[in-house]
């Protein structure tokens, strides 16, 4: 039967087998690229569950079967093998043989499988073949294939596969029936030989091997003993499983590798020869080339242009612009809602409650951290809006094509370019990008530097800085003081993200050779629907889990900052009795003579205008003598050096939580807290303070280019990495340049006599 | 003997053996096996890694790889 199809196809080439058991659990396994994610939508109409595999950050994603609750559907990682090098496909590899914990080997694997692609392809679905487990090839893209000008012999291939196969255009939702069907039906076991051969030098070994297997670790299906004796030898890691399980088969096996080295047998190569020696063969006999067939395909001819020399990286740049502007300006208004909406809950939450603590932990507390939580969410939805446009479309392998080279020299690869440029706007979705690295090594590395990229919460810090103390006077061109120490300032964070990461490939990752393999897949339409989809799961894994940590984190600072309760200078308590007296009974006046509304209006605001002054005296008291503030004066020793005095002290501890906080926090010291966004007061307040010169100015902006004072970038990069080790290891090798960059500046500044 | 690297954009091969023992098997895994034949596309904007046509679809690794596949022109 032919497979040109541009009407739904049907075939189900059902082969004679055995009577399958009730499938409970499937497991969806396949290349990258290859529509897998499409065809476990359609399964599990997206009610989905995503939680981590034990011990692991890659995600497990499963759904139920629509229509069928009692089957499970489990998205495994994409791989092109099951000969684990990456996480993702270790967890593959453990998921399918039944070694995941807590987790029973499917009762069916469906393979999907990419119709343009089928030797590739089918290289895992041989490999998964031989663990014994009944297959069912979902065979996607079938559309693209008659495209291509293909055209594909589907039953000869399920014949000679010896597995089921159901064609199919998952993104039009094509085969899917025939696909739950095959499932409920229940799909046989392969037959049991085997259909490729391993040369016979390393045949004879692999076959003592399972014996030997079979004979010590006896809960390993009979079936998969081969494959896994194969593994073993091939794989160290996967020999390494053996070591204290079957130390005898482990042994036999290091005794087998040095046999067949002697004999100069290229046992490594074995697999792939014999798996694709079988199959080259067999899709030359089942897939013709239409004699109209063009020679380059229509993915072709766009790579000719997006990857060209010069307007390849134009492009790439014009691309990496609108991202940029997207992030930095179009998530402001957003941003500024949620901002908005958090501040008018804490009103409201003020209105409701009674005044005291409960309202503090309420409304600076726990709404207030509720707030540092939600405003990332702008930023986080649209740079993964892009990045699954990207992803989707094919275009982010690209990226990763053209920029390789330069971020080679730099230590990363050409996959660290996007999440380490969307760092300049915010380092918690860019650590998030990184999943798109699928070396371990580079996405550790890339982590690590990103939050060095100067993000946009470290702003309205230098802006404050900047305007304050260095002078507004042109230097070159369009150029003036103000806008070249703000351009030194990314600069400065920019080289220092390059240099760690020359660092940590240099000296902390050092033999860990890193190579670069990656297929470009051809060019797709992008589907919106699975964009917005990811887009939500990413911005719920990042509020649930993330989240806890900053919310609580943010209720911690705010005890810090109000507590121990200061006592209040009588004269400041005295001066609010005799406004507020005075207040009232101005009112009583007015309402006894009848007065307009405006007059009204105009007490009102000459007593908020008298006040002000007074809750802010009453603030900049509370912070001198909170925790903070008490840090602040312990910790200044160790911070003198820099140029830092306790106030400043006290603003650095006080943004561990998010930069932009120690402006508010120097608002609060100064008693300009309700100067609110009008920062001139602020400047000139620090301006007026001695303990301030632009020396020190400039060794707080160099202090706030590299210390990692943002506990969202922390929780963050615990989520993606799973553990705290690199986290505390980011946040100390930021905090010891800070301290370094500071020392130098300041100390270096004064011994040329500018202090 | 020419390896993968000296091909000219446009260019084929044959792949008739391995400089190492040593490659990375992710390599073979992807078909670039001995007698596979692979077109070189083309090198990236800035001279490296490169654009392979292999059994169907394109691969990109670096030069410092291709160095270590033995080819024979077409």
């Amino acid at each position: 039967m032919s497979g040109s199809c541009h009407e739904p196809v049907t075939t189900v080439s059902a082969l004679d087998g055995q009577a399958p058991a009730i499938v409970r659990r499937v497991a969806l396994a396949g290349n990258p690229n290859v529509g897998k994610t499409t065809v476990f939508n359609l399964l599990t109409g997206l009610r989905q569950k995503v939680a981590n595999y034990p011990g692991v950050t890659v995600e497990r994603k499963s759904g139920r079967l629509v229509g069928h609750e009692a089957v499970e559907i489990v998205d495994l990682p994409g791989t092109y093998s099951l000969n684990p090098r990456s996480i993702d496909e270790r967890v593959a590899y453990d998921v399918l043989v039944g070694r995941m914990r807590g987790e029973p080997a499917p009762d069916v694997v469906v393979c999907v499988v990419d119709a343009t692609n089928l030797e590739r392809n089918l290289y895992l679905v041989t490999q998964i073949m031989d663990l014994g487990r009944p297959v069912v090839i979902a065979l996607n893209m079938m559309d693209a294939l008659a495209e291509n000008g293909l055209e594909l012999n589907v039953d000869a291939l399920a014949k000679r596969l010896g597995v089921p196969i159901v064609p199919m255009v998952a993104r039009k939702g094509q085969g899917i029936d025939q696909l739950k069907e095959a499932l409920l039906r229940g799909v046989p076991l392969p037959s049991p030989e085997r259909r490729w051969t391993l040369m016979p030098a390393v045949a004879s070994v692999v076959e003592t091997l399972a014996q030997h297997l079979g004979e010590e670790a006896p809960d390993v299906p009979e079936r998969q003993r081969f494959f896994e004796a194969l593994s073993a030898l091939t794989s160290d890691t996967l020999l390494d499983e053996w070591r204290l399980r079957a130390p005898r088969f482990y042994k036999a096996v290091l005794a087998a590798r040095q046999a067949l080295e002697a004999r100069k047998v290229p046992y490594r190569q074995a697999e792939m020869i014999g798996r694709y020696a079988w199959l080259s063969p067999l899709v030359a006999e089942v897939l013709r080339k239409r004699p109209d067939a063009r020679e380059r395909t229509l993915s072709d001819r766009i790579d000719a242009v997006l990857t060209h020399r010069i307007a390849g990286p134009l492009i790439f740049l014009g691309i990496l612009l609108l991202i940029f502007q997207a992030i930095f300006s179009w998530a402001v208004p957003f941003m500024e809602a949620i901002e908005t909406a958090v501040a008018w809950t804490g009103e409201q939450a003020r209105v409701l409650l009674p005044d005291g603590f409960l309202e503090d932990l309420v409304v600076d507390g726990a709404i207030t951290g509720v707030g540092n939580v939600l405003v990332f969410l702008p930023q986080i939805l649209l740079l993964f809006f892009f990045l699954g446009l990207m992803e989707d479309t094919g275009y982010l392998a690209r990226t990763a094509f053209i920029m390789d080279r330069l971020m080679r020299r730099l230590g990363l690869s050409g996959a660290s370019v996007l999440p380490l440029l969307s760092g300049y706007a915010c380092a918690v979705p860019a650590i998030m990008a990184a999943r798109t690295l699928d070396n371990e090594r580079d996405r550790i590395i890339t982590i690590m530097v990103t939050p060095l990229m100067s993000c946009s919460a470290r702003l309205p810090v230098y802006t404050l800085f900047i305007a304050a103390f260095i002078p507004n006077i042109p230097v070159l061109g369009p150029l003036n003081a103000q806008g070249l120490a703000l351009l030194s300032l990314y600069l400065l964070g920019t080289s220092m993200a390059f240099v760690a990461a020359w660092v940590l490939k240099t000296f902390v990752f050092k033999g860990e050779s890193a190579y670069f393999v990656m297929e470009l897949p051809p060019y797709r339409a992008p589907q919106l629907k699975q964009i917005f989809h990811r887009m939500l799961e990413r911005a719920k894994a990042f509020v649930t889990r993330a989240g806890k940590i900053i919310f609580g984190l943010s209720i911690v600072i705010w005890f810090l900052a109000s507590f121990p309760k200061a006592t209040l200078d009588p004269e400041l308590l005295a001066q609010r009795q005799a406004l507020e007296a005075w207040y009232l009974q101005a009112q009583d006046s007015l309402r006894a003579t009848g007065a307009p509304a405006e007059a009204f209006e105009a007490l009102e605001a000459a007593y908020q205008k008298q006040l002000f002054p007074i809750i802010d005296a009453e603030a900049a008291q509370q912070i001198r003598q909170s925790f903070i503030g008490r840090l602040g004066h312990t910790l200044e020793p160790l911070m003198r050096p820099l140029g830092f005095d306790w106030k400043i002290t006290a603003g650095i501890i006080s943004s561990f939580p998010a930069r932009e906080v120690i402006v508010g926090t120097m608002a609060a010291i100064y008693g300009v807290a309700h100067a609110g966004e009008n920062e001139i007061i602020l400047r000139d307040a620090l301006r007026a303070d001695p303990a301030f010169s632009p020396l020190v100015a400039v060794s707080l902006m160099v202090f706030y280019v590299f210390a990692l004072q943002c506990m969202s970038t922390l929780a963050v990069a615990r989520r993606e990495l799973d553990t705290w080790k690199w986290p505390a290891v980011m946040w100390g090798y930021m905090f010891a340049l800070a301290y370094l960059f500071s020392l130098l500046v300041y100390q270096g500044g004064r011994l040329l006599g500018l202090a | 003997m020419a390896t993968l690297r000296d091909l000219q954009p446009g260019e084929r091969g044959r792949v008739v053996g391995y400089v190492t023992d040593h490659l990375p098997s992710r390599i073979l895994e992807m078909g670039l096996l001995p007698d596979t034949v692979v077109e070189l596309v083309r090198l990236a904007p800035l001279g490296d890694p490169i654009d392979l046509k292999v059994r169907g679809f394109h691969l990109s690794i670096r030069k410092h790889e291709a160095e270590l596949i033995l080819v024979e022109r077409l």
